[in-house]
């Protein structure tokens, strides 16, 4: 009942949230736009790079070519957040480092380096996946969805 | 006494013995850095976990209070602490080493003036002689309890503020040298139905403004009385909507004798978005540079009213908004 009565906001509460929004900083939109464009461009461009060297030097083809290119990559971003450096990139480029690989690489690694204390089990093993479960979980739900309407279709077809 | 409905004015004047302020690299750099008796220069303080590095914040700020008042810790009768770790581990850990008669607080960043009004409670109702209290906080620790991963690269929006690594400490005794505690007023939990924990400065105003309205009503204070007028926490965005609300109430506090530790504890620093917050940022801001600044002389009487967000990870989960809450407590050199 009383949780059914807060969720109406009074008079008063309106009235003041209007006030307190007019005292909010806006969030830089353009500016994060751009930034993520560039740095999501360029760790895209990066990846781009590390591909062409897999296929040049050792003899990958473009396909065979992305899961190393993603290990790359992976390495690269937890050995940023092991030294620390990720979450500073990461508040300068926002979705620019979270969308990509990179950012579910961070969100792993920076949960396991923080609940290591708790211990290798209960804490590694029982965090590290805090921030990038849902991700997973949603993800291969996503997919089982989309292979089922595929099947689907391609039956009738 | 009970002055009104909600103030207690203290007739015994219980005096500040001594007050300690500890705090890490980050506060080191801040324009405050002077006021603190021990900056560390490493986050972990030399511990296994942040949770540990917290605890030895707290208990480095008490053991220094207890040493600067030239007392033992076998003289103190009681310590009210706490902190914004679930259990109020940090405090409770430190009382562990402490040995002192233990009351544990949560009032989240509030806890710093509620123990610092039920300690002059105490000492003025002749229930103690000398009365330690302090509260402590890490931006690690806060950072990985309240919100991501500390090493997790997410943007944070300019209403957000940063946890401060420190703690402070004060020793309340009966007779002795020191500023005077005069009176306090305990706050009721306001909630204006703000939701967002990264906008906690415009959650937590109306909570103050509720306060300072009520301890000048019932102590029947003129609104100029104070030299200075410290809000814990709001941060700048918290600071522009009380100095806007504060003459709409007709409460005609001169807005320049109007600070936040939140802005205070940092300057003008812009890594730290709308300033600093914390139990430690209170703890440290009133007992170092403010209670040293009233020693020089730079203020007669302050009145600090430190804010508090009493809202849990889950209870934000879950959809609920974030209650505050308020204490003020008033501050008088001889």
């Amino acid at each position: 009942m009383a949780n059914n009565k807060k969720k109406k906001l009074t008079p008063t509460q309106q009235q003041y949230q209007e006030l307190a929004k007019r005292h909010e900083p806006p969030r830089p939109l353009a500016k994060n736009f751009v930034r993520a464009f560039l740095v999501g461009g360029v760790i895209c461009l990066l990846g781009q790079a590390i591909q062409e060297v897999f296929i040049r030097y050792f003899h990958f083809t473009e396909k065979t070519a992305g899961s190393p290119t993603q290990a790359v990559l992976i390495l690269i971003s937890v050995v940023l957040t092991a030294v620390g450096l990720f979450d500073r990139i990461g508040q300068w480029a926002g979705a620019g480092t979270a969308v990509p690989v990179t950012g579910f690489a961070n969100s792993i690694a920076s949960a396991a380096i923080e609940h290591k204390s708790e211990g290798y089990v209960l804490g590694v093993g029982g965090n590290m996946f805090k921030i990038a479960g849902p991700v997973i979980v949603f993800g291969v739900f996503a997919a089982f969805v989309i292979g089922l309407i595929k099947t689907l279709i391609t039956m009738g077809g | 006494m009970l002055v009104g409905h909600q103030t207690w004015v203290f007739p015994t004047r219980p005096v500040i013995l001594s007050s300690a302020a500890i705090g890490g690299p980050f506060e080191a750099e801040g324009p405050l850095s002077s006021d603190f008796d021990t900056l560390h220069g490493d986050t972990f303080l030399g511990q296994g976990s942040w949770e540990k590095a917290e605890k030895a914040l707290m208990e480095e700020a008490c053991d220094k209070a207890i040493e600067k008042a030239g007392l033992t810790k076998e003289q103190v009768h009681f310590f009210l602490g706490g902190d914004l770790m679930n259990q109020i581990i940090s405090s409770s850990f430190a009382a562990r080493t402490l040995t002192i008669p233990y009351l544990g607080l949560f009032g989240a960043c509030s806890t710093t003036m509620e123990g610092l009004a039920l300690a002059a409670l105490i000492v003025d109702s002749q229930s103690g002689d000398y009365v330690l209290t302090g509260s402590c906080s890490h931006n690690s620790s806060a950072e990985k309890q309240y919100r991501y991963p500390t090493e997790y690269g997410g943007q944070k929006p300019p209403t957000a503020q940063w946890s401060v690594t420190g703690a402070g400490a004060a020793l309340v005794g009966s007779k002795g040298n020191g500023l005077h505690v005069t009176s306090a007023t305990i706050g009721r939990v306001v909630d204006m139905g703000l939701k967002d924990p990264f906008n906690m400065g415009a959650a937590m105003a109306p909570a103050a403004l509720n306060t300072i309205e009520t301890h000048f009503r019932e102590r029947q204070l003129p609104h100029d009385y104070y030299d200075l007028v410290v809000t814990g926490d709001l941060g700048r965005v918290g600071h522009g909507i009380l100095s806007e609300l504060l003459p709409k109430h007709q409460i005609n506090l001169p807005l320049d004798r109007y600070r936040d530790c939140g802005m205070l504890i940092y300057g003008d620093n812009p890594s730290v978005w709308s300033g600093g917050s914390g139990a430690g940022c209170v703890a440290s801001v009133t007992y170092g540079h403010l209670f040293r600044s009233m020693e020089k002389g730079a203020w007669k009487r302050i009145l600090v009213v430190a804010t508090g967000a009493l809202h849990s990870p889950m209870t934000y989960q879950q959809g609920e908004s974030i209650p505050c809450i308020a204490h003020a407590v008033s501050i008088e050199s001889a």
